[in-house]
């Protein structure tokens, strides 16, 4: 067992270990300060798998940008939910999750049977990518490659999501704004 | 060398805790959680089979996109769960029943 398998078991461990404690706990401020830990983590996650950029994107677009929007929606919407959510911790609670607990298993099983039939190592597209070495090696400049991409062959898909993000932004601001007299 | 396998087991176990969140949950912060979680294990997907592109890179490409698309629709919906607690005074999504007017 190399190094870097060891370090995809921990981080893999702890990104679902704490996606676990996220959807357990009873206690919704604790709840969103372990999903931080679980994007930190999925952010090694994709060290790993040798995307540093899209790793450095999701600790400042999902920790410094969403996290940061839900804990600001969390305050604003009063102290009634953190009430609610505490008086759920009934013996009646855990009867009405298990049917999603259920649902969740097994979904989950489901997906890794398949996986076991896929055999994602050894599909064809990625046999030959790997035969014709177009396979991202540690050493390589995977950021200026990025760049390039994203200014020539997909430009299309970029300027389409410049436009809806503006308009999401658009309608977000429309949609919190204090209404006078509908 | 790791292997896809592990990427894979690792982003269904994230989907389907996001999907037992968005099932159970009384709340609707914590539901956006959940979605959020099964955003982020497709986009783990999308970046572990982007590792077998080095030309055109489009797997890491399609998750740069995801990740800004989960940023514009998570500010979308949180406005709509601001304005749901205003008119509400509740955000869980079993107690909104009513239509405006």
């Amino acid at each position: 067992m190399t190094l870097l398998q060891i370090l995809f078991y921990v981080m893999g461990f702890i990104a679902v270990a704490s996606a676990i404690y996220v959807a357990a706990t009873k206690n919704l401020v604790r709840c969103v300060f372990m999903f931080f830990i679980t994007l930190f983590a999925l952010a090694g996650l994709y060290v790993l798998a040798l995307a540093d950029f899209v790793a450095i994107t999701q600790i400042v677009i999902y920790v410094g940008g969403i996290l940061v929007l839900i804990l600001f929606a969390f305050m604003l919407s009063g102290k009634e939910n953190l009430n609610i959510i505490q008086q759920q911790g009934s013996r009646l609670m855990n009867l009405s999750t298990l049917p999603a607990l259920v649902l969740a298993v097994l979904f989950f099983v489901l997906m890794v049977n398949m996986m076991g039939k896929i055999d994602a190592d050894n599909l064809d597209w990625i046999k030959s990518s790997i035969q014709n070495g177009n396979v991202i090696t540690p050493d390589a400049n995977v950021t200026d490659n990025i760049g390039i991409n994203l200014m020539t062959r997909y430009l299309l898909p970029f300027e389409a999501i410049s436009i809806l993000l503006m308009v999401a932004l658009v309608g977000a601001a429309h949609l919190s704004r204090k209404e006078r007299t509908a | 060398m790791i292997s896809l396998t592990d990427f894979l087991v690792v982003s269904a176990a994230l989907f389907c805790i996001g999907l037992y969140m968005i099932v159970s949950k009384h709340n609707a912060i914590q539901i956006l959680i959940g979605i959020e979680l099964m955003l982020n294990a497709a986009i783990l997907n999308l970046v572990a089979f982007g590792k077998y592109d080095k030309l055109n890179n489009s797997g890491q490409i399609f998750a740069l996109f995801a990740i800004v698309l989960a940023a514009a629709t998570t500010a979308v919906a949180l406005a709509i769960i601001l304005n749901v607690y205003r008119r509400y005074k509740t955000i869980d999504p079993g107690e909104v029943n009513r239509l405006k007017d």
